[in-house]
């Protein structure tokens, strides 16, 4: 009973922050409800039971990506009216291709029948929740049976990392850095030079 | 009506994705709510992955979810990077002059 009314409550938020992200004049807006979408899509994981997946989302979604996405468009100094030019003119093909997925989709879902020998195929069947919980359950098949996937990611974090780098990362022209290696590399003849100065000859 | 199975996640996933879409139709122009509007989709995928996992009884399903999660934040990372950088270049992020490479 609470459960189906937190369902609901819960996906109708989501649904419509989704919609509101995708329609918001100003893109801060959407980032905001963007975050609103992954804060109600935490709370179903935690209806459906997965609550490491719940916590991960709210820590790497709203915690680094939406900051991200917050940083990114502060940043950027845009004419946003502009960008919007043509939002009419998109809005009927859009929601045809829309609702036509849509339609799809439910009828996809509607026709769809689990094989009776699903069941039995299960790759990591759930332990009973009152025996492992969910987080030590993940991760005893993530660090076993999928331990070189998770190296995988990793790596894949780490590249996506170095190229975030290398791409935003600029020399700028006339900016003085200090140089180590030439400072070592200084010797006493290039640094200091001895005049010889006429005592009494001053101006 | 109140007792929730996997149809009504699955629901909700479609509805999520189609929004997604919709958003990538709508705002042609601007490629920052096109990148949350992928977001969205893979989000929706998520929800989908998840909600299997819990009706088969199969925890492999939430393995893959966080792979996707992971992908995801790889992707946005670098589509933002690569928007920061283009918009210093050219001084805007319009979509229909990303024309360099004359795709």
């Amino acid at each position: 009973m609470i459960q189906g009314l937190a369902f609901y409550v819960f996906s109708l938020v989501a649904i419509a922050a989704a919609v509101m992200v995708i329609s918001a004049r100003n893109p801060v807006h959407s980032v905001l409800f963007l975050i609103l979408v992954f804060f109600s899509a935490a709370a179903l994981f935690v209806l459906m039971g997965a609550e490491f997946l719940a916590m991960i989302l709210v820590v790497v979604y709203v915690g680094a990506v939406a900051v991200l996405f917050l940083f990114v468009v502060m940043m950027l100094d845009i004419n946003f009216a502009e960008l919007r030019e043509g939002f009419l003119r998109y809005l009927p093909v859009g929601l045809l291709i829309g609702i036509v997925l849509l339609v799809e989709l439910v009828v996809v879902v509607a026709s769809w029948k689990a094989s009776p020998d699903a069941a039995k195929a299960l790759a990591a069947p759930t332990p009973s929740i009152q025996a492992v919980p969910n987080t030590h359950a993940l991760g005893k098949v993530l660090y076993t049976d999928y331990a070189y996937l998770f190296q995988a990611s990793g790596i894949i974090l780490l590249i996506a990392m170095i190229g975030a780098i290398v791409l935003t990362l600029r020399e700028r022209a006339g900016v003085k850095r200090q140089v180590i290696a030439r400072q070592n590399a200084r010797r006493r003849d290039q640094a200091v030079a001895v005049r010889k100065v006429q005592t009494g000859s001053s101006a | 009506m109140l007792t929730i199975g996997l149809a009504h996640y699955l629901t909700v996933a479609a509805v999520l994705f189609t929004v997604g879409i919709f958003g990538i139709f709508l705002n042609r122009k601007n490629v920052i709510v096109i990148l949350m509007s992928v977001e969205l989709m893979l989000l929706a995928v998520n929800v989908n992955l998840v909600a299997f996992s819990t009706h088969l009884n199969d925890l492999v399903g939430q393995v893959f979810a966080m792979f996707v999660l992971t992908v995801a934040a790889a992707e946005a990372a670098i589509g933002l990077a690569i928007l920061v950088v283009y918009f210093r270049n050219r001084g805007t992020i319009a979509v229909e002059d990303i024309n360099l490479m004359k795709g």
